[in-house]
Formats: structure tokens, C-alpha cells, sequence
């Protein structure tokens, strides 16, 4: 591989989520941290969030949940950056990519529904433009007038790995100075479940247990994470809070099957190495994995299987814990509102458990964080080093390599 | 087909309102441009009055459409 050459440094300068565990990214991974489960009922449901709450009749009623979802969390992250309504770049200078695995089902299904019982001349003109899987990207950017590259990143599971990395890419290569990223997800329909049930791929018990010899599948989740990145240099001259860099990033596909990951880990072991490479570090500088793990039998031992691969040695001495275990799968949100969880993670110091991880299974044999939360511990005082994953059905696998700020 | 201006008036009041501008400021003489009623909003709009008064407003009948009293007085002409 030839060398990399200088490029501009990625810094996070906000975040924002919204999750079942509640509004806000502190809320998210404290809660979590402290054991607290967001799943009912089978289903990771974002009941704290109402969208009168946040937006105006007009804004509500032209978006899907996952775009609401997508403002809502993107306000709170621009809110934190300070741009105050205001922001600090060009408005052409900033980009915005917000991902999301399915797009706007709830309106799919509504309209389906109006054109099937009152004929095809009543379904809503809005019915495109709500449920279009660009439909988060074009909501934030008109929100918030972001007017540089914006668009949607569909790749299932991995669409907001995917979202976070290309914004790193669009701002390293000079293409815009800030870009607002990450991905929302809101398919807790009855036909999202109709299909995702009849792929036998949610967990029948309800219960997300990742890692657990007794894990039986994804336990469904909604949500968004969004992050403000930075060029380095120009977030400091305007004073802005570091909270973190965006330090790598390693995508690969499995080319295998459609739903079921390639079994040794190969191409997701990539990824990571790719990640890890990207951010010049080595597996003796990192101190935390946040997993894809989403409770299913074949992705938590392939994940394994690519975490040995990918780290040797010291695979086992890294604490691993998934996000899921505490509000489900987030499908194309996960990856963004995980690189959320992780960034907390490296500001916090606290390593939130993989809640429910009880039985071990042979083919799942790390360190998966059980019981409660732990401290962090860095060696050598460098900055906290994380990979964040997510893999996807269609063979998508991104890691991340998230990095703390350097005190 | 015997439709009073009360009643459309009423009606496609009550469905603007429900656009998000608020019921108090959709007088007959307000514009759609100050109600921030585009486009999108009155095909809805027709939608609503073809499946309530089976009048069919296409789309160069609405973009002469500038108050909400052009859009009342037409859908009353096109009911009688």
C-alpha cells in the first residue's frame, strides 16, 4: 500500500441522538452505561420522542419519522458545535449526508394503504418526497441551510458507518470544510416487522443478547445519531470544543451472500485493519471496540472471528461491548448512533456492558464487557483509541476509527 | 349539487389549517405565498375538495389561484 499523504485532520465538533433510550447523546450512553434497557415489547421504540415537540405542523407532516428523527438529532449536534443558528463556514462549504437502511416505510405503507381503500387519485403528493431515502439529507440541509454536497448513503446496516466515513472523505479531500452526518432509522411498522419476521432474523424471545451463547436474533430498534464534523485546523481559529476525531475509516464487502456474513471474518477483518491503518495507529493503541453485535448467532461469531483476525493477540485483551444490547438494532442508524455511543465512550471514560451477556458461547470467546460498566484505561497517556463497526445484509462491512481528544 | 360558500369555506379552511398555518390568520383575503401554502399543499387541497365535492381543480386552475377567497369562489362556481 503507498503511503498516505498529508491531509486535513477530521474533528467532531458535535453530536446529537435520539434513541430508546431517550433525547440527547449524553442520555444515550449514560443511560446505557448505567444498565438501562430501551426495548419493550420486542422492539426498541423512541418513546420520549414526539415531533411536536421539536418541528411545526408544516415540518412534521412532510416528513417520515426517520427524517424527524434525522432534524431532531442533527439540531441538538449543531446546537452543541455552537453554530447557533449560524454557521461558521461558507453554507456551500458544508456538506451533509444523512443514511438510512430502508427510508421512509411508514409512508409507504400509509399511502399503499389510501390507494388501495380510496383509489390511486388520493395518494399524497407528498408521498415521494417523504419517504425517498434522501429525504433526512434534504430535511437537515433546508433546516439548517447547509448548501455544499449533500445526499443519502443506503447500504443496510452499515449506511451510517458508511454516511460518518464519506463525510471524512469529503472533508479531507478539501470538498467542503464541515460536513453534518449520520443516519436515521424509524421501521417499526407492521410491515417492516412482516419482513424482517419472515426472514426469521428478529429475536422471538424479544430479548437482544449479543455475544450470549442463547442469542436468538436482532431485537428491532429506531432511532438517529448525527454528528457536526470539522476540519481541524478551522474548528480551532473559531474556538470550537474538540470533542473527538473521526481518525479512520476501512470499508470492504463480503461478496457472499446476501443476508448471512462470510463466516471467517475475512473481508470484516479488513475493514478494521483498514480503519486502524487510515488512523496510523496499531492494535497495541486500541482500547475499545464498540461491536456491530447485533444478537444474532451468525454475526456475533463472525465478528469475532474478524476481531482475532484483524488484531492477533491483542484481541483478547480489548473490551468489546454492543450498543444493541441496550436499544436494539437501529438498521441504518446504528452505525451513527454508535460512533455516537463510542465518542461518549472515549469523552466519558466509562465503557458501557454488553447488558444481558451471560452464557458465553465457545464461538464468541473475548472480552464482551459483562455485568457493568468499566473504566476506560489508555495506555501511555495517548488519546483513547476506538473502532466502532458496523456490517450489513448485501455484504457491507465499515469500521471506524474514532479517536478521544487529546487533553 | 347544492354546496354553500359557508360550507366550502369552512372546509377548505378547516384543511389548510391543518397544513400548519394557523385557522386565525386564513381569511378569505390571505395569500397562499403569506400562509406558506405551496405547491404540494394544493394538490392536497385538491384532493380534498374532488373527493368531497367531486370537483376537479388541475393544476393550471390552481396557479391562478392567489387568496384563499379565489380558491373558495372557484370551487363553489365549479360545484353549482
Amino acid at each position: 500500500m503507498t503511503a498516505v499523504p498529508h491531509r486535513r485532520t477530521v474533528v467532531v465538533t458535535g453530536m446529537g441522538a435520539v434513541s430508546p433510550l431517550g433525547l440527547g447523546a449524553a442520555t444515550l450512553h449514560d443511560r446505557w452505561a448505567a444498565g438501562e434497557v430501551g426495548i419493550t415489547d420486542g422492539a426498541g421504540t423512541c418513546r420520549e420522542f414526539d415531533p411536536k415537540d421539536h418541528l411545526s405542523i408544516k415540518e412534521a407532516r412532510r416528513l417520515d419519522r426517520f427524517a424527524q428523527l434525522a432534524v431532531v438529532a442533527a439540531g441538538e449536534s449543531i446546537a452543541q458545535a455552537g453554530w447557533d443558528g449560524d454557521a461558521p463556514y461558507d453554507p456551500l462549504r458544508i456538506g451533509c449526508i444523512v443514511a438510512t437502511g430502508i427510508g421512509g416505510i411508514e409512508t409507504v405503507e400509509t399511502q399503499h394503504d389510501i390507494m388501495r381503500d380510496r383509489g390511486v387519485k388520493m395518494v399524497s403528493p407528498l408521498g415521494i418526497p417523504q419517504y425517498m431515502p434522501n429525504a433526512g439529507a434534504a430535511a437537515v440541509t433546508m433546516k439548517y441551510s447547509l448548501r455544499g454536497q449533500s445526499y443519502g448513503v443506503v447500504s443496510a446496516c452499515a449506511s451510517g458507518g458508511h454516511a460518518i466515513g464519506s463525510a471524512m472523505r469529503m472533508i479531507q479531500y478539501g470538498d467542503a470544510d464541515a460536513v453534518v452526518c449520520g443516519g436515521a432509522e424509524a421501521t417499526l411498522t407492521p410491515f417492516g416487522f412482516a419482513c424482517f419476521n419472515s426472514m426469521q432474523a428478529l429475536s422471538p424471545t424479544g430479548m437482544s443478547r449479543p455475544f450470549d451463547a442463547r442469542r436468538d436474533g436482532f431485537v428491532m430498534g429506531e432511532g438517529a445519531g448525527m454528528l457536526v464534523l470539522e476540519e481541524e485546523e478551522a474548528a480551532r481559529a473559531r474556538g470550537a470544543t474538540i470533542l473527538g476525531e473521526i481518525a479512520g475509516y476501512g470499508s470492504t464487502t463480503d461478496a457472499h451472500h446476501l443476508t448471512a456474513p462470510e463466516p471467517t471474518g475475512g473481508p470484516a477483518s479488513r475493514a478494521m485493519e483498514l480503519a486502524m491503518r487510515d488512523a496510523g495507529a496499531v492494535a497495541e493503541q486500541l482500547d475499545y471496540i464498540n461491536a456491530h453485535g447485533t444478537s444474532t448467532q451468525l454475526n456475533d461469531a463472525a465478528e469475532t472471528a474478524a476481531i482475532k483476525l484483524a488484531l492477533g493477540d491483542q484481541a483478547r485483551r480489548i473490551p468489546i461491548s454492543s450498543t444493541k444490547s441496550s436499544i436494539g438494532h437501529t438498521l441504518g442508524a446504528a452505525g451513527a448512533v454508535e460512533a455516537v455511543a463510542t465518542l461518549r465512550t472515549l469523552i466519558t471514560g466509562v465503557i458501557a456492558p454488553t447488558l444481558g451477556y451471560e452464557q458465553p458461547d465457545p464461538a464468541c470467546d473475548l472480552d464482551y464487557v459483562p455485568g457493568e460498566a468499566r473504566p476506560l484505561v489508555t495506555g501511555n497517556g495517548h488519546p483513547p483509541l476506538a473502532i466502532s463497526n458496523s456490517f450489513a445484509f448485501g455484504g457491507h462491512n465499515v469500521a471506524l476509527a474514532l479517536r478521544g481528544a487529546a487533553k | 349539487m347544492s354546496v354553500t360558500t359557508e360550507q366550502v369555506e369552512s372546509r377548505v379552511v378547516e384543511t389548510l389549517a391543518s397544513f400548519g398555518p394557523d385557522a386565525s390568520q386564513i381569511t378569505r383575503t390571505a395569500t397562499f405565498e403569506e400562509l406558506d401554502i405551496d405547491s404540494l399543499d394544493l394538490v392536497e387541497l385538491a384532493q380534498v375538495v374532488e373527493d368531497e365535492y367531486g370537483v376537479v381543480l388541475k393544476g393550471e386552475d390552481m396557479k391562478e389561484l392567489k387568496t384563499v377567497g379565489d380558491a373558495i369562489d372557484l370551487i363553489v362556481a365549479r360545484a353549482a
